[in-house]
């Protein structure tokens, strides 16, 4: 029994079905207890008011932003390497749930930087870099749209996402040198003595646990439809056009 | 090798426009700007090193779709593919050419253009500098670009959105290096940052659009 039996489609699918209802529960649970107690039973904080609250969802969508694009880089990898399809299609419907959790990430910077710095944008190395980051997914999504024959649309991606990782690494540093931060910087981390204060904290881990199970029930289900889209565009060229 | 340099460098020629076209082009970027952010010569001044590094980086964009484009529809591409020659050294080769052609004379016409704009003196050893170091890895991205969209129909749009974000970290330290020229401060940083990138960028690039081609040619 090892990881690499879930490339075939059919054990993929059943396994995908028999965890992806836990997954729903489980994320949907998490949330709704992270952000009812973030955000009705945790204080205000002493300088910002009550709009340090919006941690709750700036800081999971900012880390799955990220961790999208890099479980993208390790299954474009496992597809240039092994050639699993599921692999492939896993890259293909992980990237638009990446886009959406980069613009949760900007929007819920801008409107809890409206109050606090003043402005709606500023160009931060982190904002930008962010930026930066969505334009990436939009060129890796657009390139697969493009593209109609659907192994080489793999290839071409993920070759894409191998050099695009390296690019947004670069100006992730570059825009450093640019520019002077606004952002503060990380509020939690595990090797680090000063985190978030443990009120915020809990709550908080819980947010997080939750968008991460969101993420990965969003990617295993969204996975299973393009199996199934595949299947029937099979379907329909082996019997001929359907009428 | 310097068979197909001299036959990418005649047909540009040849074909018209391959060297005047990009640099018309970053002419009239440069002649727009003053009307769009007023003729005031000291803000023209300030804004100077960016607004040339940003004409220079979209007059490289603009001949990309045709860097590959032409020989795939004639089938020269895959004729090409089974010479002697590796793949990866056709598409360098043709990067260089892209280079000689448009990132060249851009080079060359920049300090004139920089005049236009009021650029401050002792910004344009620096400014000409820059855009040498730079404006090779621009080239040998584009032709990443170009090898990954060659074969879609009316893949143009979709190579800038694709190769416009490769193109920042070289933006980055590129105009930064020629800003600092124009200060009169020490750019040293930026341009070795920028050699750096650009290295890395023409050793291994052509690998990766070697790659990318090679599945577009199955």
């Amino acid at each position: 029994m090892s990881l690499w039996e879930y490339a075939n489609p059919v054990k993929f699918l059943r396994l995908s079905e028999r965890v992806l209802p836990w997954l729903w529960g489980l994320s949907a649970v998490c949330l709704v207890v992270g952000l009812v107690w973030g955000f009705f039973f945790t204080p205000d904080d002493f300088r910002q008011g009550s709009t340090v609250k919006i941690i709750y969802l700036h800081v999971p969508s900012a880390l799955m932003a990220i961790n999208a694009w890099f479980m993208m880089l390790v299954a474009s990898l496992i597809w240039i390497v092994r050639r699993h399809h599921v692999s492939a299609l896993a890259a293909r419907a992980a990237a638009p749930v990446g886009v959406v959790m980069t613009l949760i990430a900007l929007f819920t910077g801008a409107i809890w930087g409206q109050p606090m710095w003043g402005t709606w944008w500023a160009w931060d190395p982190r904002l930008t870099s962010f930026l930066i980051l969505f334009l990436f997914y939009l060129g890796y999504i657009a390139l697969w749209e493009a593209i109609e024959d659907p192994d080489t649309a793999a290839d071409l991606t993920s070759i894409l996402c191998l050099v695009g990782t390296v690019f947004a690494v670069l100006s992730r540093y570059a825009v450093n040198f640019w520019n002077q931060g606004l952002h503060q910087g990380a509020s939690l981390s595990l090797d680090k003595e000063e985190n978030v204060a443990d009120v915020f904290y809990q709550p908080l881990l819980l947010c997080i646990a939750g968008f991460v199970l969101l993420f990965f029930a969003l990617v295993l289900y969204r996975t299973g439809t393009e199996i199934r889209v595949r299947r029937t565009r099979a379907l329909i060229a082996r019997e001929g056009k359907l009428a | 090798m310097r068979a197909l340099l001299l036959r990418d460098l005649r047909l540009a020629l040849r074909a018209g426009g391959g060297f005047g076209l990009g640099l018309a082009f970053f002419l009239i970027v440069i002649v727009l700007v003053p009307f769009s952010v007023g003729p005031a010569a000291e803000l023209l001044g300030r804004i100077a090193p960016g607004v040339l590094w940003l004409g220079a980086l979209l007059a490289c964009l603009l001949s990309l779709d045709r860097l590959l484009a032409v020989d795939w529809e004639d089938g020269a591409l895959d004729l090409l593919a089974t010479s002697p020659l590796p793949l990866e050294g056709v598409l360098a080769i043709k990067a260089v050419a892209h280079w000689i052609t448009t990132g060249l004379p851009l080079v060359v016409a920049a300090p004139v253009f920089g005049v236009l704009l009021n650029l401050a003196s002792p910004g344009y050893g620096v400014l000409v500098l820059s855009l040498l170091l730079g404006t090779p890895a621009l080239s040998m991205i584009g032709a990443f670009g170009a090898a990954l969209t060659v074969g879609i129909k009316r893949g143009g749009l979709l190579l800038s959105l694709l190769v416009l974000p490769l193109y920042v970290p070289i933006l980055i330290f590129g105009a930064e290096a020629a800003r600092r020229g124009a200060e009169g401060l020490d750019p040293t940083t930026p341009l070795l940052m920028l050699a750096g990138i650009t290295g890395v960028v023409l050793a291994l690039m052509p690998f990766a659009a070697g790659a990318v081609l090679r599945v577009n040619l199955r």
